[in-house]
């Protein structure tokens, strides 16, 4: 058997054993296609005859030659030869004995498998571990209630100036990007909405569309959509990396509250914030919504009012804007919440910021569903 | 069982005689290192021999970790010449490049272990990446070096996240013998480990560097690791380095230096030696 240099030379002894030397360089690079054949090496017609492994002719050895050649010593001494290990180079003694020495570890059993099985109870276990999280945040929202009340006993305790920057930061700052969206969603409603409603001639009621549709749920779900992309994973973010550096440790034993210190703040700032900019939304989106009625409709702006004012009443605009608050705390609350589950690495900040945007999204439509069922209720 | 049980601590101290007329391995030449206006190192000249342990240390902001990465080409310097086994490592072709880091192995300070693989697999990466052994003796050889950096064998299924720091800096050291380097980087080895922890790992790698015919370039400020394993140790001191034996540098009169070794756990760190 000969490949790359690395072989193996067997010859009968004198005494009725054997002697099997390996030649050449036994590494990484020389050795990769012998292990199969070595896997199958025998020695035909030795019988039970003793084998001397000769390592004197070896030119070069290294870790996965030496675990060859000792994985070989094993399958012979299995197959019944006892094997001894001679003449082996003083350069090449330690690495041999080294590798030996953990050779070769037990492989371990292979847990066996029940596909079936299996994903049942990754399904339990995923619908237990969402139960323990709703919980969880349920309590997370009491903690923040009890606190938000301590503080309205005693205002003085408020950070006016952190609600101040956070308001800066999640409203102020998110002006050009959600005016934009806002923008081009009434373009691309108007535009759609014209495209059908010519076919029966009532063009006008665009319009109508435009504004119950975006007053009543698409400004607000907007807003939210983008403030929880925005702010509620910055908020993660924020909130994670002080838990990395150990500064929200830090915070509690100084004395000083962690709800009170990050988490009221943020809350407070979005709840103040969101309903300014969702109303910001419902402006920006009716006006995209005008600029295409005009561009493809013919629409004049005084038009628009005029048939806006008879569409909308006050209550569709409530509707909208009364939503704000709720999904402001639910979007703050989630943020901080998955900011403060962050433990030690930074890569579990990575991976809860995601988290926190797609649960707060998720919240904050599932909630949307409910208010509308609340308000069918109400007949709003 | 873990390897460094099985080879009786070796307790003759480093000869530095053994590696005295050894080829260098690294050559540094004239290095100068910048940060905007502020010069790190000034005309740094340093040689590794080959199968020597050199121990690099220097105050805070001396520039160690700087010259680890510029020697490993993950930096680069403003001047000089860094040599590694024989090739300017300016400049060098992608392919090239690529057969000299298959020939050198880092351990990292916190191990910089892929966290979404476990420690087999970790392992297996340059295996897989770098030689075209089977799938079934790249797994074998993982659980080997695996054995050789002293972890059980279940720990090859185990995830980083579920390892102490002790085990994750093992299992970064099985990565980093995957290809069985001829040089070995190691960046604070033993900072964040227990001294029992820390005097284990010292001998690990005094049982791997003997075994495996190891280069082993060891930035350290650990004192024990120092004079337990070093043959040599090269001090970083007003932008160049001092390199000598343990007793060459007891006897140097520079400031930083004479303090180093002999203050307080300097002293500590020899009379526990002698």
């Amino acid at each position: 058997m000969a490949r790359d240099g690395a072989r193996l030379e067997p010859t009968r002894d004198g005494d009725g054993g054997w002697t099997l030397a390996a030649i050449g360089r036994w590494d990484l690079r020389a050795t990769g296609g012998m292990a199969r054949e070595l896997e199958a090496y025998a020695l035909d017609g030795a019988g039970n005859a003793a084998v001397r492994l000769d390592l004197s002719r070896l030119d070069a050895l290294d870790t996965v030659g030496a675990y060859l050649l000792s994985a070989l010593a094993q399958r012979l001494t299995a197959a019944g030869h006892p094997v001894t290990v001679a003449a082996v180079r003083p350069e090449h003694a330690a690495l041999f004995d080294a590798v030996r020495a953990v050779c070769p570890p037990q492989p371990e059993p292979p847990a066996p498998q029940h596909p079936i099985l299996d994903m049942l109870e990754r399904t339990g276990r995923t619908a237990i571990h969402a139960v323990h999280e709703g919980l969880a945040l349920l309590s997370f929202l009491g903690l923040i209630t009890v606190t938000f009340g301590r503080l309205v006993l005693n205002p003085r305790r408020l950070r006016i100036r952190a609600v101040l920057f956070h308001i800066e930061q999640t409203g102020l700052n998110a002006l050009p990007i959600l005016g934009l969206l806002s923008f081009l969603i009434g373009v691309v409603l108007a535009f759609q909405g014209a495209d059908q409603l010519r076919r029966f001639g009532a063009e006008l009621f665009v319009v109508n569309l435009l504004g119950v549709s975006i007053l009543r749920e698409i400004g607000i779900l907007m807003t939210s959509i983008i403030v929880a992309g925005r702010s509620g994973s910055a908020f993660t973010a924020q909130i994670g990396t002080m838990k990395v550096n150990q500064e929200v440790d830090a915070i509690s034993t100084l004395g000083l509250d962690v709800i009170e210190l990050l988490v009221v703040p943020r809350a407070l700032a979005l709840m103040i914030s969101l309903p300014l900019l969702a109303f910001y939304a419902d402006i920006m989106g009716l006006f995209g919504g005008a600029v295409m009625s005009y561009a493809t409709l013919d629409i004049t702006f005084g038009q628009f009012i005029r048939q806006l004012h008879g569409a909308v009443t006050l209550p569709h605009f409530l509707v909208g804007l009364v939503k704000a608050p709720v999904f402001a705390l639910v979007i703050a609350m989630v943020g901080c919440y998955e900011g403060l589950k962050v433990s030690g690495s930074a890569e579990s900040v990575g991976t809860l910021t995601t988290k926190s945007v797609v649960e707060s999204i998720f919240l904050v439509i599932v909630l949307d569903a409910v208010f509308s069922i609340l308000f069918s209720f109400l007949r709003v | 069982m873990a390897p460094q049980d099985q080879h009786q601590p070796d307790q003759s101290p480093p000869e530095p005689a053994r590696t005295a007329h050894a080829p260098p391995v690294i050559r540094v030449h004239g290095l100068v290192t910048r940060f905007g206006a502020q010069v790190v190192h000034d005309g740094l000249d340093l040689d590794v021999r080959k199968g020597e342990v050199l121990g690099v240390v220097g105050g805070s902001g001396t520039g160690k970790s700087v010259l680890l990465k510029e020697i490993l080409g993950l930096m680069h310097p403003a001047e000089g010449r860094i040599e590694l086994l024989g090739r300017d490592t300016a400049g060098l072709p992608e392919a090239e490049r690529v057969a000299l880091q298959a020939r050198t192995g880092v351990l990292f300070q916190n191990g910089a272990l892929f966290s979404s693989m476990t420690v087999a697999e970790n392992v297996m990466v340059p295996l897989k990446e770098h030689t075209d052994l089977p799938l079934a003796l790249a797994a074998e050889i993982a659980r080997v070096k695996i054995g050789m950096a002293g972890l059980p064998p279940n720990a090859g299924a185990k995830f980083p996240s579920e390892l102490s720091g002790g085990m994750i800096k093992r299992a970064g050291l099985a990565r980093a013998l995957a290809l069985d380097p001829e040089i070995l980087f190691l960046d604070e080895p033993t900072a964040g480990l227990d001294p029992i922890g820390a005097a284990a790992f010292d001998q690990l790698i005094h049982n791997l560097q003997r075994s495996l015919g190891l280069t082993v370039f060891m930035v350290t400020h650990d004192l024990d690791s120092l004079t337990s394993i070093c043959d040599r140790i090269a001090v970083l001191v007003d932008k160049k380095v001092r390199v000598g034996t343990l007793d060459e540098l007891l006897q140097d009169t520079h400031p930083w230096i004479h303090e180093y070794f002999h203050g307080p756990r300097g002293r500590a760190a020899r009379h526990a030696e002698a």
